[in-house]
This record gives structure tokens, sequence and C-alpha cells, in this order.
């Protein structure tokens, strides 16, 4: 039985935990419904609380390949479907007149050689659309918001048929749908459109007892001392309206960073030490410096 | 999915009713996430007000901002808890159509004395776009706006990452050339060229709405739609006891249903000023993460603020650190012998790039040429 027939969003709780991402219930209600309905799943939130992480679980779980698409400004179809890989074509047409193969064959068929699947270098969408026989792929696209309007337009196109038509092949329809995760870090509106066709997921901070599960789940080393005060200073620091708060992967950094130099109980000298690993703007480093540790202290010891 | 719930409502009746809810409040749902919803109770089971909960948190809500209406609408229609009537029931507090403009009375009347109305509106076409807002007569902003629909400017350009085809001899583009020698024989008769595109950069217009800047900011919001209607990629905010996003309420074409939408969705009108914070808001929810990276930012504003003007300079200075330009107007600039003593101004003039007016028509004029620039 594959992840596409998952029974109820509690068994999607236990996968996912199984595979060290332990999400809230509301996270898993999405990643059910897409799971089941076919459909993207659409995630926002504040960078560093596992977006991209929960791809990486879903293809685990899906045991298929995890194929991701970094989005970016001015990206077009070259980079994120197909591209022909000219060098080798202008090549091939080389050989075939040094051979003098040119002589015998018509230009056509000369031409149809060219355009062949073996000169096609497959970027992210067309390889995931391109599956068979295995495991459905998890396809990540990354920070949508950062593609302009037109690829988004492009990308819905090819997220509702779930094919690409190469004018010099033909279209290729996927045989095994992959599963669609799209993360956006909301610098902009995404379009109505493609918000429709996905299921909506804002990723909140964990609280602090989920946080310490995920530290200890992450950075097996720290313990659980150690993990509870971190989690507790973390969601202090959350609290203090920082231009910058930290997520969930600086807390795991921040544990891990601790352990490496021997600390195992938070003091003035190792915070201040390790501030850096946890929070990246100077100003906040400075706020959190001028308020002084014992407040965070006093905080995280008790019980 | 037809069980009966007391024995009176189904099950879809009450989801549907719940989505009516959610609706009248204004969060914006389309027939098919309602589907979708039902579909997704179907396929959670209706068992427990959990999986309701989250069922339609993902498939009708898309955007965070819609989120605690939902919990307040949540509560009351499933759990029969009533948190909501404050809100529901709160009406736009200030319509800032037409209804109570300045001057109006006394228009009435020099207009039954002089009987040259349509004066006002040609022959001094000139003086009036040169008349400071405030001291204008319904006609004459009247016709204001009319004109302010004509301005048009397509703002800065910069160079975008995306490659476009070019005549000119620039970046010679080895695939398109090697595609094209294929006809050749792979000999390379013509040789392609690219270049980068232009992309319009992005401008977000911060307007003031506090107490002080009132007069202006009746105009300035007419301004600001006329800059919207040009182009997409505009943001447009009002700045007064709080931040609020009104990109989609002014991208409607009809100028009075874009105001009038605005003017429901903004309830800080004429306030208190919060510049710093307003601005910081700004900061934290939208500009640095992305919105402002790289774009123009235009700030409307008198610079009056009754809040601590070190965050003003603090968040500018932020602000300034991820923007390409900041253009501030302030109509107050135009007053002869104008200085910067408004706690707020002062501390912002530093870090801004231009500072212009922006009392009258012209001034506006010169602002989009300034940013067309």
């Amino acid at each position: 039985m594959g992840l596409r027939d998952v029974s109820s969003v509690e068994k999607v709780l236990e996968e996912l935990s199984s595979r060290n991402y332990l999400a809230d219930r509301g996270l898993a209600t999405a990643v059910f419904l897409s799971l089941r309905q076919n459909r993207p799943l659409l995630l926002e939130g504040e960078a560093g609380v596992g977006k991209t992480e929960l791809a990486k679980s879903l293809s685990n779980w899906a045991e298929g390949d995890l194929i991701r698409l970094q989005c970016y400004e001015g990206i077009d179809s070259n980079q994120a479907v197909y591209e022909w890989d000219y060098a080798r074509q202008l090549l091939h047409l080389r050989t075939a007149e040094a051979s003098g193969r040119t002589r015998d064959i018509s230009t056509d068929v000369l031409e149809g050689e060219l355009y062949d699947e073996r000169f096609l270098i497959r970027r992210p969408l067309l390889q995931a659309l391109s599956v068979k026989n295995a495991p459905p792929p998890v396809l990540l696209i990354d920070e949508i918001d950062r593609a302009d309007d037109e690829f988004e337009a492009f990308l819905l196109e090819i997220l509702s048929e779930y094919s690409i038509t190469i004018p010099e092949l033909g279209t290729y329809r996927s045989e095994v749908k992959p599963i669609v995760v799209i993360t956006s870090n909301r610098t902009r509106d995404l379009h109505d459109a493609l918000k429709r066709r996905c299921f909506y997921h804002w990723v909140e901070h964990p609280d602090v007892d989920r946080e310490v599960e995920i530290i200890r789940i992450r950075a097996p080393k720290v313990s659980l001392l150690l993990a509870e005060e971190v989690a507790k200073a973390a969601a202090f620091l959350r609290g203090m309206d920082l231009y910058k708060p930290p997520g969930v992967a600086e807390t795991i950094d921040w544990a891990e960073a601790l352990v490496t130099i021997g600390v195992n109980d938070l003091d003035k000298d190792s915070v201040d030490e390790t501030l850096g690993t946890l929070i990246k703007y100077r100003e906040d480093q400075e706020r959190v410096r001028s308020r002084g540790f014992d407040e965070i202290l006093s905080l995280v010891r008790q019980g | 999915m037809n069980q009966v719930i007391d024995g009176q409502k189904t099950l879809d009746r009450y989801l549907v009713d719940f989505v009516d809810l959610l609706r009248n409040t204004g969060v914006k749902i389309s027939l098919g996430s309602s589907i979708d919803f039902g579909l997704a109770v179907t396929l959670l089971g209706a068992g427990s007000s959990e999986d309701i909960y989250w069922a339609g948190r993902s498939t009708l809500i898309n955007r965070p901002e819609d989120v605690s209406i939902y919990n307040k609408v949540f509560k009351k229609h499933w759990l029969g808890i009533d948190s909501l009537a404050d809100e529901v029931n709160k009406l736009p507090a200030l319509d800032f159509l037409f209804d109570d403009l300045p001057d109006d009375s006394e228009f009435e009347d020099s207009s039954k004395s002089e009987n040259e109305v349509l004066n006002v509106k040609y022959s001094s076409l000139e003086i009036l776009s040169s008349k400071d807002f405030s001291n204008c007569n319904r006609v004459e902003l009247q016709e204001l706006f009319r004109l302010m629909n004509e301005i048009r400017f397509t703002g800065e350009m910069k160079k975008s990452r995306r490659m476009v085809a070019t005549k000119k001899h620039r970046k010679f583009d080895f695939e398109k050339s090697v595609r094209s020698s294929f006809r050749t024989g792979g000999e390379i008769v013509n040789k392609r060229f690219q270049e980068s595109s232009k992309r319009r950069r992005r401008l977000v217009l911060l307007l003031d709405i506090s107490g002080s800047m009132e007069v202006y900011a009746r105009v300035l919001i007419r301004f600001v739609h006329a800059v919207m209607l040009g182009r997409s990629d505009v943001e447009a905010f009002t700045l007064g006891t709080r931040l609020t996003r009104l990109t989609k309420e002014l991208s409607t074409r009809n100028p009075d249903a874009a105001l009038s939408r605005a003017s429901e969705a903004v309830d800080d009108w004429s306030g208190g000023t919060r510049l710093g914070e307003g601005i910081k808001e700004f900061n934290d929810h939208w500009g640095i993460r992305g919105m402002a990276r790289g774009a123009t930012v235009l700030i409307l504003s008198d610079g009056w603020d009754r809040g601590d003007s070190e965050i003003v300079a603090e968040q500018m200075k932020r602000l300034r650190r991820v923007t390409h330009r900041i253009v501030w107007a302030n109509p107050l600039k135009a007053t002869p012998d104008y200085e910067p003593l408004a706690k707020g101004m002062a501390a912002a003039l530093p870090h801004i790039d231009n500072f212009v007016e922006g009392n009258s028509f012209d001034s506006l004029k010169d602002l989009s040429m300034l940013l067309t620039e």
C-alpha cells in the first residue's frame, strides 16, 4: 500500500515521525488531503520552520526520488523543464559528416536524429513527469515566490495536466504522478488559481514540547535537559519581537554548537559565546545582549 | 454525507452555512474551494471538530491573515462560542469618496453668486494644477481626480535575469546559433545574440493616513490608485495607527469601486500616527523578507509621529539597506520656509534618497517623472 492510499491523519503523523519529522495535526491533515486527492501541497511560513524538510521526509516515505526545483528570478523553461544538449548535437552532426553518412541520408532524417531523446537534458519538472514503474517522486518546488508571474502561470499549466509538450518529440504525460510540495516565503502573493489547486498550510514555529522532541531526534547527542533549555530559550526569543526570530533549524544548530563546546547546562558565558548560531542579525544580537541573559536563564531553569 | 445532526440540518448544510459565514466576514472563497472542503471532510470523517477545523484550514484559507477570523467563525459556528459579533458589525468608520470633503458649503455659495463654474475647470487649469490640495474646493478636487486618472508612468526599469534575443552584438547565444546551424549543415552562418531583458522595478507605496494628513490623504489615495492602474508590480499600504495592505483593494480599475473597497479595509483613517511602528510592521512582515528588496519605496507622509522617533530612524535605516531607492513626498515641504521639524521627518531624512513635495497636482506629476527616471 503506497502513501497515496494512506488511511488516516494519524497514519501520516506516525509515518512522518518514524522519519524524524514531527508534524503537528494541521500540517498532517494538509499532507493527508494532498496525498489522497493527488493535489499539490502549498506551504508558507517563516524561514527555518521545516518546509523543505517535510519534502525530504515524504520522499523517504514514498521511497521515490526527491526532485528539487529551486526557483529564482528569471527562471525559465530551459532550467525548469528541458533543454537540448547543443554541444552533443553538433558533435553528432560532425561525426555524421566525417563518416560520410551525410551523403547517403536526407537532411530530414539527420535532423530527426538530432532531436532524439538522448540529446535531451531533463530538468526537474520533466524528470518528475517521466518516472515509470517506480515509486512516485516528490517534486519540491522551492521558494516559488522568487520566480516571476509568467513562470507561475506556466507551472500551473503543468500541475493541472501533469504533462509537458516538447515540440520536437511530442507530449510527455506522467505515468506515476509526482507528489508535489510547493514552498513560498510570501515575498509576493501567488495567483489565486495556483492557490486553488493546492492544499494550503501556514507552518508555524513548534511549541516548546514539540521543539524538544525535534531537537532530540535531529541532534541525538543533546541531552534532554539541554534540549529543554534550548527550546525554552528559543520560545522566549521568538516572543522578543526580533527582526529574525530563530527558526527550528537555528535551535538545532545552537543545541549542537553547545554540545560541541562541551556545555550541558546553559549559563551566561555559553549563551553569549554561541549566540551567533541562533540569532543572525547584529541588531537582534545587540538587543538580546543589552537585555541581559538573566531573564532567559531564570526562565529556562524553571521546571 | 447526508447524515442528520440535531434532527434538522444535514452535515452538508452545516458545511455550506459555515462557508457562507466565512464569506460574509470577507474571506474570499471560490466555489471550487468549498467543494474541496466538502470532500476533505468526507475523507477525514466528520468525527471530531478538530478534523473539520483542519479540513477547512487547508482548503478554505490560503493566507495567514485570514486565520484569526477563521478561528472566530469556526468557534461560533461549530462550537457555539460567539466572539464574532463585534467584528462583523464593525462598519467602515469613514467614507472618503466625496461625502465630507471640506469647503463644500462654501463652494455652493460661491457658485450661486458667480455662476462661472466652468471657468474654474478649464481656464484656470494651470492654476489648479499647482494649487495646494488643502485649498481646493469640491469641484476642483473632482477635476483633479479626473486629471489624476490620466497620470501614467512606467516606473524604473532594471536588468532582469532573463535573457532575450537581440540583433545587437551582445552576448553570443551559443544554443540558438548552433540550433540554427543545423539547417546549414552544422555551419554557423548566422550568429545569434542575447542580452538581459529589462523588467520593472517593484514600486511600494506607503501612504500616511493619520489625522494630520487627512486633507492630503484623500487626494493622494487617488494618486496611489492611478499609479497602480498603470502596472502590475505595485504594492500599496496605508500607515495610520497600524499598517494595512491595500494592494488587492486598489487593483480594481474603477476608481470609485477601488476606493470604497479600500475604505472598508482600512479602519484607522485620520487616527493617530505611529509612523515608526508602521514602517517596522512593513519591514517585519513584508519589506525585508522580499517585497522591498531592490524596489523603489515611496512614502507619502508629513512625518508627524507621536511615537518614538528613534524607531523611525532605525526602521528607515533597515529599509534603506534592502531597497533600491526611497522617495519621501511630504505635502508640507511646499510651504515657504519649511523645515523638517516634525520628529519623525527629521529622523527619517538622513535615510532617504529623494525628498519631494506632494501637495499639488504639479508636484505629483514631477514625482511621477522622478519615479520614471
